[in-house]
C-alpha cells in the first residue's frame, strides 16, 4: 500500500510539473527561446490567490480566475516589454532577458511580501477519499490534481489541433517566415502562446502551494527548473512530451525520496534525464530534425 | 607594440589595466580607503572572473552553452579546501597551497572531461539542460557527504555524522550540509589577480593556436569542419575541458578565501552559474577581457546600491534587462546606428579628437 500511495503522491507532484512544463513547451515550440522567468509566474501566481482568499475572502474558485487573468496579462505584458524587442537577436540574448525579468519578478514579491514565507491555505477542501478498509488514502489535493491537469492537457491538444488559432500555432512554431506568407500575424500567435502559458502558471501555483503550502518569493524557481527539466525529458516542444515527462519526473521523485534518499532525490531525478537524453537525444517524444548541408 | 597582432595588443591592455586596477586597490587598502566590505570582494571578483573566463571559452569559441559551470567551481571548491584542510599541520603552507591548486584545477578537469564525453554527442539547449542537471547532481551529492578523519584514517558516508563512528578527537573533514569549514584562507589578493591575468595569457594563447582554429572551425560549421578531416570530439573535449580547468581555479581561490565552505543553490548551483552566463554574456561572447569587466562591474554593482537596500536587487534586474535590449535588440541597434551611438562610432570621434589636438 506504501507504493501506492507514493505512485498516487508522484503522479500529483508530476501534474503540477506537467501544467508547468506546458507553458515551457509551447513558448519553446513557437518562439524557440527558453523562458526562465515562467516558474516565476507560478509565484506570482500563487501569492496572486493567497491574497485573494486572505485579503478579501473571496472562494477559492474566484481567486484562481483572478490570478488566472492576472497572470495572463503579465505574460503578455513581459514579452512585450522584454522578448518582443529581441526577436531577431541571438538565442543567449533572450535567454539572458528571461533571467532579468525573473530576478525582477523574485525581487519585486520579496519587496511587496518580504521574505518570510507565508502559509498558503490549500485551495481544495475536500479530504478525498479511502480505499482498501482506509489503508490507503488519496488526498483531495490529488485527485484534482490529476484531473485538472488531464482536462488542461486534453483542451490544449484539442485546441491546437482543431482550431484556427491553434493551427496557427502549430504553423509558426514549423516556420515563422512561411507562416507570415500565409497571412498568419505571428505577434499575435505568440503573445497568445504567452498568455496561454502564464494562465497555466497561475493554476500551477494554486495546485503546488496547495501540496505544498510554504509560499516564499523563491517558491517558484526549483520547480520551474524541475518543470523546464520534464519538458526536455518529454522532447521539447511536444504536447503529450510535456505531460509523459512531468509525471514521470514527479513519480520519480517521490519515489527516489521514499525508497532511497531524501537529499539525493534531486540528483536521482537530474541522472534520470541524462541517461534518457544520451539515449534518445530529443526526449522521449521529441522528432529529430535533420540538418541539411 | 605596434608590430602585435590586435589580439595581443588587446591582451596587453586588459593585463595592464588589471595591475593599474591591483596596485590602486593596494594602495587604497594599505592607506584603510577601503571599506571592509569592498576589501572582503576583491578575491571573489577574481574568482568570478575567473569562471566567466572558463565559460567563455565554452560559450564564445565552443559555441555550446553550459549551464554548469558552477558545478565545475564547486569541484575545484571542494577538492582543494579537502585537500587543505586534511594536510593542515602536516606540509607547510605554501606548498600545500600549490598543490591545492593544482589537485581543484585537476579535479575540475576531470569532471570537465568525464561530463563532455557524453554531453557533447548532444547540442543546443539539451546540451545546456545537460550540464545545467550536472551542475546540480554535483551540488546535491556533496551535500550528503561526510567525511572525517581520525587515527585510523580516514572515514566516509553518506549517510550522517554519527555513522562514521570517528574516534573521539577526529576531525570532521566535510560535513555534509554544512560543508567544510576552517578551510585555510591563503587566497590573498595578489594571488587571485595573479591567476586571473594567467588564465586570460592561457586562454588567448589556446585561441590563437592550432588547436583553438580548429574549435572555432567547428563552431562555425561543424559539418564544414568535419569534411576537411577536423577529429571535432577530441577539439570539442579539449576545450571544454580547459573551460572546467579554469572554471575550478575559481573555485579554488574562492574556497580558501572563506571559512566556511557550503554548497548551496546560491554559491553552487544553477542560480551561480546563471550569474556567471550574464556576465560572459553582457562581458561579450568571445571577449575574455569583456568577460572581467562585467563579472568586476557587475558584482560591485548590487554592493555601490547597498545605500537603496531592499530596492538595489530590483534596480540590477532592470539594469540587466535595460542593457541586454541596449546592446541585442535589433530596432535598438538600428536606431543606435542612425544616431552614432555605437561602440565603433563613439571609439571613432575619441580617436579623431586625439589626432585633432
Amino acid at each position: 500500500m506504501g507504493f501506492l500511495t507514493y505512485l498516487i503522491n508522484g503522479l500529483s507532484l508530476g501534474s503540477v510539473y506537467a501544467i508547468i512544463a506546458l507553458g515551457y513547451t509551447m513558448v519553446y515550440g513557437i518562439a524557440k527561446m527558453l523562458n526562465f522567468a515562467h516558474g516565476d509566474v507560478i509565484m506570482v501566481g500563487a501569492y496572486l490567490v493567497f491574497m485573494c482568499m486572505s485579503n478579501t475572502g473571496s472562494p477559492a474558485i474566484v481567486s484562481i480566475v483572478i490570478s488566472i487573468v492576472c497572470c495572463t496579462a503579465l505574460g503578455m505584458i513581459i514579452e512585450k516589454i522584454a522578448y518582443k524587442p529581441l526577436r531577431r537577436a541571438t538565442n543567449l540574448a533572450v535567454l539572458i532577458t528571461a533571467i532579468g525579468v525573473s530576478y525582477f519578478l523574485q525581487n519585486m514579491a520579496l519587496l511587496i511580501f518580504g521574505s518570510n514565507p507565508v502559509s498558503f491555505t490549500s485551495v481544495i477542501k475536500w479530504q478525498g477519499i479511502a480505499l482498501a478498509g482506509g489503508q490507503l488514502k488519496i488526498t483531495g489535493n490529488a485527485i484534482i490534481t490529476i484531473i485538472t491537469c488531464l482536462i488542461i492537457m486534453f483542451a490544449l491538444m484539442w485546441f491546437v489541433k482543431n482550431t484556427k488559432p491553434g493551427q496557427a500555432m502549430r504553423a509558426v512554431s514549423e516556420d515563422k517566415d512561411a507562416a507570415v506568407l500565409m497571412g498568419i500575424n505571428v505577434n499575435a500567435t505568440i503573445s497568445l502562446t504567452f498568455a496561454i502559458g502564464s494562465g497555466l502558471a497561475a493554476i500551477a501555483g494554486a495546485l503546488l502551494c496547495s501540496s505544498y503550502p510554504s509560499l516564499t518569493p523563491y517558491t517558484g524557481s526549483m520547480p520551474g527548473i524541475k518543470a523546464f527539466t520534464a519538458a526536455v525529458f518529454g522532447g521539447i516542444g511536444s504536447i503529450p512530451g510535456a505531460l509523459i515527462g512531468g509525471l514521470l519526473l514527479g513519480i520519480i521523485e517521490i519515489l527516489a525520496k521514499a525508497y532511497i534518499s531524501s537529499q539525493l532525490a534531486d540528483a536521482i531525478v537530474f541522472a534520470v534525464l541524462i541517461i534518457v537524453l544520451l539515449v534518445k537525444p530529443t526526449g522521449i517524444l521529441g522528432k529529430q530534425i535533420k540538418e541539411k548541408v | 607594440m605596434k608590430n602585435l597582432n590586435k589580439s595581443t595588443q588587446k591582451l596587453i591592455t586588459t593585463i595592464l589595466t588589471i595591475f593599474v586596477l591591483y596596485i590602486v586597490m593596494q594602495v587604497m587598502e594599505q592607506t584603510g580607503n577601503l571599506s571592509s566590505l569592498m576589501s572582503g570582494l576583491l578575491v571573489p571578483v577574481c574568482a568570478y572572473s575567473l569562471v566567466a573566463v572558463g565559460l567563455n571559452l565554452c560559450v564564445g569559441y565552443l559555441g555550446e552553452l553550459s549551464l554548469g559551470h558552477a558545478g565545475f567551481m564547486c569541484v575545484g571548491a571542494f577538492t582543494s579546501a579537502f585537500f587543505s584542510k586534511t594536510f593542515q599541520g602536516t606540509i607547510p603552507d605554501v606548498p600545500r597551497f600549490i598543490l591545492a591548486l593544482v589537485i581543484g584545477t585537476l579535479a575540475a578537469a576531470l569532471f570537465g572531461f568525464l561530463i563532455a564525453i557524453p554531453v557533447l554527442r548532444l547540442s543546443g539547449d539539451y546540451l545546456a539542460i545537460v550540464t545545467l542537471a550536472f551542475g546540480e547532481i554535483i551540488k546535491n551529492v556533496i551535500n550528503v557527504l561526510y567525511i572525517g578523519m581520525d587515527g585510523n584514517g580516514i572515514h566516509f558516508s553518506m549517510k550522517d555524522m554519527m555513522s562514521l563512528g570517528l574516534e573521539p578527537g577526529g576531525t570532521m573533514l566535510i560535513n555534509g550540509p554544512q560543508g567544510i569549514t576552517g578551510t585555510p584562507r591563503q587566497s590573498t589578493f595578489t594571488i587571485a589577480v595573479l591567476l586571473l591575468i594567467l588564465s586570460l595569457i592561457i586562454t588567448h594563447n589556446f585561441v590563437n593556436s592550432r588547436t583553438g582554429r580548429a574549435v572555432k572551425a567547428i563552431r562555425d560549421n561543424q559539418i564544414a569542419a568535419e569534411t576537411v578531416g577536423l577529429p571535432i570530439t577530441k577539439y570539442k573535449l579539449v576545450a571544454f575541458t580547459i573551460s572546467a580547468a579554469i572554471a575550478g581555479v575559481g573555485g579554488v581561490l574562492y574556497a580558501h578565501n572563506i571559512n566556511s565552505l557550503t554548497a548551496t543553490t546560491n554559491n553552487f548551483g544553477y542560480n551561480m552559474s546563471i550569474m556567471i552566463l550574464v556576465y560572459v554574456v553582457l562581458g561579450g561572447i568571445g571577449n575574455f577581457s569583456g568577460s572581467v569587466v562585467a563579472a568586476v562591474v557587475l558584482t560591485l554593482l548590487p554592493e555601490l546600491l547597498r545605500g537603496l537596500s531592499n530596492y538595489r536587487m530590483l534596480i540590477y534586474s532592470i539594469v540587466l534587462i535595460a542593457l541586454m535590449l541596449f546592446n541585442w535588440a535589433p530596432g535598438i541597434l538600428k536606431f543606435r546606428e542612425e544616431h552614432g551611438l555605437t561602440g565603433a562610432a563613439i571609439i571613432g570621434k575619441f580617436k579623431k579628437n586625439k589626432e585633432v589636438q
